[in-house]
């Protein structure tokens, strides 16, 4: 295709985008004529340059939105939302007819008479109520203005004949690189004060960056990993070494090297603000159709991450977005029933969080109703009703990102298709991010989304199978466990056909990874599993599984390239990496083995649940199975307990490095921020109906279980930390208050254990009443 | 006066082979290969070429001719494709050899199978044929036609 072309296209498409949200802008702030003439400007330096490229449909739907801009601009009408409609629909049609071009050269068959008709019709109708606008209404449709604030390109561009080629690429190409400061020009005219603020504005930023070609990006990126490896040898050569001519340049060259690379990094990474600027426009449009009053609030647009990650969230943030809108918040006549401000409110926040980049999407609408979750899944038979009774109120959330799970009650055109969550949580997989869904009935739903910030470069475990090779990136993996010989047989059963591990009561469904393979013959052969056998604990759509692989080495940072199209049908693998030895190995990918080996099938699961219940009632009935407690004092002395698989670690701190803030402690640990939950103010009711004096004293130093919960951590204060114990904690009873699961036997003596999940929401709640509290007491 | 054309020439089991020299990115000796599970068969695994990663499509397997003896090394020729760098692997790098569009003619109606899929035509040169690859073709395996790429 022509360079003139492709200039315009890359152009014109990067510009409609930001025409998106600043239409979308214009509703609220209408009189804004900063605003009026960016989207001035944009259409006309884009009917300008189709006017001399020849795309003669595109030029008259542009000329008719210039028009009636240009009367917007000069005040002669006031903007409606049915204008703003017209504008967006404009919009479409462009982008529609630019992507024609982009595919076939040509504008298209399309003419859009009824936009155009649309068009002309607003432009008129104000025409008639306004005085200033009768007033000039003798004069021709064309403000004079317009003829005066044509730019010299436009005459120009006019004047030569189309078939003149040569002629066209000196006049256009300076036009073409900077369209703001050519078209500047045509509102500088009209609002002079205005002018040249905004030329000189455009100008810097256009001095101060440049257009690169992805590919060269790419190359360098190659390159820099090519240096990485070469670095790595003379390090290595140089350490054997003792000459400083040698290892003082060898030393400056590695750290030269790790700066190149990240800066080479840096150069791929694009802000989030090129996904977030699209919502606007979402939220209007579905907001429209659904007759809600919607508003958007962005923070932290300016968070940077991989270009190649961004094109992958782009897609499941616009569907959760359409989702909070559509489903989530409700109509504004209701939300003033329930004492709510009638526009409702969608807030997304992007930061970086500890090597990751965080996205936080909630909105104040109506929650999830777990109930409905509940029944509806029962309905669809993806959960059993004996399942769905035990299943606590975070694990029914979940439910939502089960495959064709859909709670809408009628599927509207602008979101639930049947497709749904579970494509979001696929795809957010799939770049190795996690999804945490959270929702407060009547107060609302929060969706935070973690994400590497760069697929290049991950962490990964390398483990080998019959002398191959293979990398896992770390994020997909749970644990890594390892069976000594003469528990292989006893503790790996087979089901169906499906080798599981019993690992602390619950089955893991197996896959052999040479089989997966095909690098050896089918084994499961009971001989064969004679022999020390390695699992990787991995998750895949939240369903764990294990890999059993031949030997486990260590882990490290692997700089992850893609596979040619020769291999793009191995969904198996998620590309290729090279090693410190120069050597390639492929990365596995999670959810493509667990869907090759179709461990996940509802026939298996279904077995894998009977032979579940079956276990867990024989666990029963024999009692055979012990479990493993951490005994320890709660408020007032209570005994209490949590399964120790439920702990990660026992810490000790200094009452003085809490950190108190509003009803919240938190305390800083291993480089985060650790929330304190304090059980006695948790499990208040008992606090207060127990209570004798007032105990001020506070433990020095603090106890704190450090549990992590569906990807949070929290720190769990308790008196004192008693005992390990092996139990079977048989006899149990219901619990009396809420943070309880229930009472059991432990060692002979009454025992609470206590609930993370329903303790973590109650600290939340509290924490989100007490800062309410806080800030009208300041 | 024809133009002139200039070819990389290689052998397969006897056969001589010509690629347009300008779709050549480099010649190189043994390269270690990693083989990948579950690939098509004509893919013979991945390479590390200066930090590069490129997949090597064996042309012997591609042609259907008979898996070259386990003690030999293939070459390999690496060529430019839309998918980045793809590298052929061959038995023995021959010379540059320079031919005009008289010595061309289609594929002969004698030559069956595999072979005629992936070539343009042949040059006759003084002391053999010159199979005339076409690259696009070469690099196509069954997977790849299948999923539509």
């Amino acid at each position: 295709m022509d360079d003139l072309i492709k200039e315009f296209l890359v152009e014109s498409i990067e510009n409609l985008d930001r025409l998106d949200s600043e239409l979308v802008k214009l509703e609220t702030d209408p009189s804004s004529q900063e605003l009026l003439s960016s989207i001035f400007r944009t259409i006309h330096t884009i009917k300008g340059s189709c006017g001399f490229l020849g795309f003669s449909k595109l030029e008259k739907v542009a000329h008719v939105g210039e028009s009636l801009l240009s009367r917007l601009r000069d005040g002669k009408l006031s903007l409606t939302p049915e204008f703003t409609s017209g504008l967006l629909a404009m919009v479409d049609a462009i982008r529609t007819m630019l992507g024609e071009i982009q595919t076939t050269g040509q504008d298209g068959n399309e003419t859009y008479p009824d936009l155009i008709e649309t068009l002309n019709k607003l432009q008129n109708q104000g025409q008639e109520p306004s005085s200033k606008a009768a007033a000039e209404a003798s004069l021709p449709k064309e403000p004079p203005k317009k003829q005066k604030s044509d730019s010299p390109k436009e005459n120009s561009a006019k004047s030569i004949p189309p078939d003149s080629v040569p002629a066209q690429p000196e006049r256009a190409l300076p036009a073409q690189p900077e369209p703001p400061a050519p078209s500047a020009a045509a509102p500088g005219e009209t609002s002079p004060a205005q002018h040249p603020t905004d030329d000189s504005r455009s100008r810097n930023a256009a001095a101060e960056t440049i257009r690169v070609d992805v590919h060269l990006l790419d190359r360098l990126m190659n390159l820099v990993g090519e240096l990485v490896l070469t670095r790595n040898q003379i390090t290595q050569f140089s350490a054997r070494q003792s000459d400083p001519n040698l290892v003082s340049p060898a030393q400056q060259l590695n750290l030269l090297t790790s700066e190149l690379q990240e800066e080479v990094m840096r150069t791929r990474m694009q802000p989030i603000s090129k996904v977030f600027d699209k919502f606007p426009r979402v939220v209007r449009d579905v907001a429209t159709a659904r007759g809600k009053q919607v508003l958007i609030e962005m923070e932290g647009k300016e968070t940077e991450l991989d270009r190649s990650l961004l094109e992958a969230i782009k897609d499941p943030l616009t569907h959760i977005v359409r989702n909070s809108v559509d489903h989530g918040i409700e109509m504004p006549e209701e939300r003033v029933a329930r004492g709510k401000r009638p526009e409702g409110r969608l807030v997304l926040r992007a930061c970086h969080e500890g090597g990751q980049v965080l996205v936080e999407i909630s909105d104040d609408g109506a929650g999830i109703d777990t109930a409905r979750v509940k029944s509806k899944a029962i309905e669809r038979g993806v959960i059993t009703a004996q399942q769905a009774a035990r299943m606590s109120e975070g694990e029914l959330l979940n439910l939502v990102f089960l495959p064709g799970f859909s709670t809408a009650e009628k599927v509207t055109n602008l979101s639930g298709r049947g497709v749904g969550m579970d494509v979001v949580k696929t795809n957010i997989d799939r770049v190795n991010g996690t999804v945490d869904l959270q929702s407060y009935p009547g107060k609302g739903t929060t969706i935070k989304i973690k994400i590497p910030l760069t697929l290049a470069i991950v962490r990964a475990v390398i483990i080998q199978s019959k002398g191959k090779r293979f990398a896992i990136p770390q994020v997909n993996i749970q644990e890594l466990v390892r069976l000594e010989a003469d528990r292989v047989r006893t503790d790996i059963e087979s089901v169906h056909g499906v080798p599981v591990y019993r690992m602390r009561g619950r089955l893991l469904p197996l896959i052999y990874l040479s089989e997966e393979l095909k690098l050896a013959k089918k084994t499961a052969n009971q001989d064969e599993l004679d022999e020390a056998t390695n699992i990787v604990v991995l998750q895949a759509n939240d369903h764990p599984f294990g890999l059993v692989v031949d030997e486990i080495n260590d882990s490290e940072e692997i700089v992850v390239k893609p596979l040619s199209r020769h291999l793009r049908a191995l969904k198996i693998f998620a590309g290729a990496t090279i090693m410190g030895d120069g050597k390639v190995a492929l990365i596995l990918d999670v959810v493509g083995l667990a869907q090759n080996a179709n461990i996940f099938s509802e026939a298996r699961d279904q077995a894998l649940a009977e032979k579940t219940a079956e276990v867990l009632a024989s666990q029963d009935q024999n009692q055979a199975e012990k479990q493993t407690f951490l005994l320890f004092a709660g408020p007032d002395d209570a005994r209490m307990a949590l399964p120790l698989s439920t702990v990660a670690r026992l810490e000790e701190f200094r009452a003085s490095d809490v950190e108190k803030s509003g009803g919240e402690w938190v305390i800083q640990y291993r480089g985060k921020i650790l929330p304190l939950i304090r059980l006695d103010v948790v499990l208040e009711e008992r606090r207060s109906r127990l209570r004798h004096g007032n105990k001020t004293v506070e433990p020095d130093p603090l106890q704190v279980l450090v549990c992590n919960n569906e990807g949070r951590t929290i720190g769990i204060i308790v008196e004192r930390i008693l005992d390990i114990v092996e139990d079977r904690a048989d006899v149990k009873s219901p619990a009396t208050r809420e943070g309880i699961l229930c009472a059991v036997v432990i060692n002979d003596r009454v025992t609470e254990l206590i609930d993370i999940p329903v303790i973590q929401r109650i600290a939340e709640e509290n924490r989100t009443l007490s800062t309410e509290h806080a800030e009208v007491i300041d | 006066m024809a133009q002139t054309h200039q070819f990389c020439t290689f052998y397969l089991d006897k056969l001589m082979f010509g690629v347009e020299l300008e779709k050549v990115q480099e010649v190189i000796r043994f390269l270690e290969i990693t083989q990948i599970p579950l690939a098509p068969h004509v893919v013979s695994g991945l390479m590390n070429l200066r930090g590069q990663i490129v997949t090597g499509i064996d042309l012997r397997r591609r042609l259907d001719l008979a898996d070259r003896p386990e003690e030999t090394h293939p070459m390999n020729v690496v060529i430019r494709s839309a998918d980045g760098a793809v590298s052929l692997l061959v038995d023995d790098i021959g010379d540059v050899v320079e031919v005009t569009e008289d010595s061309f003619e289609r594929p002969p109606e004698t030559l069956q199978g595999k072979v005629r899929e992936v070539i343009l035509g042949v040059h006759k040169l003084e002391k053999q044929l010159m199979h005339v690859l076409n690259t696009e073709k070469a690099c196509e395996t069954a997977e790849s036609v299948a999923s539509g790429a």
